[in-house]
């Protein structure tokens, strides 16, 4: 069960003093975060959605494609 | 296979069904009538152009949309998608409330949630950043009761496009579409004005990259002295015919109300364009600007915020005719001085069409100003 503050906005998540060390470093090297954990969020957004993407399935059957392709040729798109 | 929808999941909302049993059965519902704003939002939740969006949003939603830029889920989403109704609504006993037209007719079916209220002010400053009534987006937003109503959309209603139908793709259709043309990087090019050579140096600049470029016109109500929706699709139907390569450009209309919301609507306007399968936006200066309200490229900088967004945006700088240069540029290429210069003022080209002159070609393609110049009625009043 994750530790959650008492707005229940943020969770607090374990990673390794040493990591957390390299991004503090570099994050007061290079500005455009304020925080480890503003890296930390963005660079997790980053990941977790490129694994959501993937092989999500088109919403449509291949009855609706050749319905949709007749109306595209119909109206001149195809 | 084309890119995710926005939120993994493109939502389709089925239509209602006509038989007369049916809609008085609607009617004995409680009802809502909606605007023409919400009717279009309507066709937009209901054929995916807002996905993952469901229907009209619930408090978890908005709070978290209006304080973090994001849906309760964690999903990119800057604007909230709201049901205002009167001060004194009571949603009845049904779980259910038919929304309808002015003329009573039933549009669709909301399955119901929850009845809450929202600071308008407070909506204002986030979603806007300001609170002042002369911005559009604020007045409309004043002008709004602060009671809303949430709820999946069940069924809808056929919702015409008035008068558009055969401009009118909707997301299913542009992803087999895309598909059908080959195209993988496809650029979206969001517009609310006649094409000028600035326009199409972007559009083109963008087509040098991808496989071809989805313009998009926005269609609805916007500013008094903006161009109409009729000549804004034909002045772009003369730029496609006489100046794009075959099979590089999709051009198809939105119905959608401008928000004038800048940096946060220009998060929406990519959202809608990569539920319609598009790679990449094009994004220019004061992109969804009004007045000085937002600084010149805040629209670009907004999009650092949004690793997970899925779909890449293509920032534009502004672009002038420069004398010296004999061709367009921008401030990053061009030496020259501001006097060498001819910028794309649309107050400048307004006046111009008003006293019945065509802009200079260097302005605009001479077979576009013709479609406004030949038109009776070019802007709104």
């Amino acid at each position: 069960m994750p530790q959650t503050t008492t707005q229940s906005k943020y969770t607090t998540v374990s990673i390794p003093i040493t990591l957390h060390d390299r991004i503090e470093k570099m994050i007061i090297k290079k500005s455009g975060f304020k925080s480890v954990s503003d890296y930390v969020t963005y660079v997790l957004r980053e990941v977790v959605a490129m694994h959501e993407t993937k092989d999500v399935p088109e919403p449509f059957t291949s009855t609706d494609v050749e319905e949709i392709k007749a109306r595209l040729k119909a109206l001149g798109y195809l | 296979m084309a890119l995710s929808p926005h939120g993994g999941r493109l939502v389709q909302v089925r239509a209602i069904e006509g038989s007369n049993e049916k809609i008085k059965e609607l009617s004995e519902n409680s009802r809502i009538r909606v605007s023409e704003e919400t009717r279009v939002q309507m066709l937009n939740i209901s054929n995916g152009v807002l996905s993952p969006v469901t229907g009209f949003m619930g408090k978890a939603d908005y709070e978290n949309v209006i304080e973090n830029m994001r849906l309760a889920d964690d999903t990119p989403w800057t604007i909230p998608v709201l049901l205002h109704v009167p001060d004194d609504f009571v949603a009845g006993t049904s779980d259910e409330i038919t929304l309808v037209d002015d003329n009573t007719r039933p549009l669709g079916i909301l399955e119901f949630e929850e009845l809450f209220s929202i600071s308008k002010k407070e909506y204002a400053k986030k979603v806007f950043g300001t609170e002042e009534e002369a911005h559009p987006g604020v007045a409309k937003a004043y002008a709004s009761s602060d009671r809303v109503v949430s709820g999946k959309l069940k069924s809808v209603a056929r919702l015409d496009a008035g008068g558009f139908e055969n401009y009118t793709l909707s997301p299913k259709e542009t992803r087999v579409l895309f598909v059908e043309k080959g195209w993988k990087d496809v650029i979206a090019f969001q517009t609310r004005n006649a094409p000028h050579i600035g326009h199409e140096y972007v559009q083109k600049t963008g087509l040098a990259f991808a496989d071809g470029i989805f313009i998009n016109p926005v269609l609805g109500k916007k500013k008094a002295g903006d161009f109409t929706d009729e000549v804004i699709l034909e002045t772009y139907q003369a730029l496609v015919k006489n100046y794009y390569p075959k099979n590089s450009v999709v051009l198809s209309v939105l119905h959608y109300e401008m928000q004038y919301a800048g940096p946060k609507e220009a998060i929406m306007h990519a959202i809608m364009r990569k539920n319609f399968g598009c790679s990449h936006i094009a994004i220019g200066r004061d992109h969804a600007g009004v007045g000085n309200y937002y600084g010149p490229y805040a629209a670009h900088e907004i999009f650092k915020e949004f690793p997970d967004l899925g779909i890449q945006a293509v920032f534009f700088r502004e672009f002038f005719y420069c004398n010296k240069c004999a061709g367009i540029a921008n401030e990053k290429i061009c030496p020259h001085l501001e006097s060498d210069r001819l910028s794309f003022s649309g107050t400048k080209l307004r006046k111009m069409f008003q006293s019945g002159e065509t802009p200079p070609k260097e302005f605009m393609r001479p077979e576009v100003s013709q479609v406004i110049l030949k038109s009776k009625t070019p802007f709104v009043e």
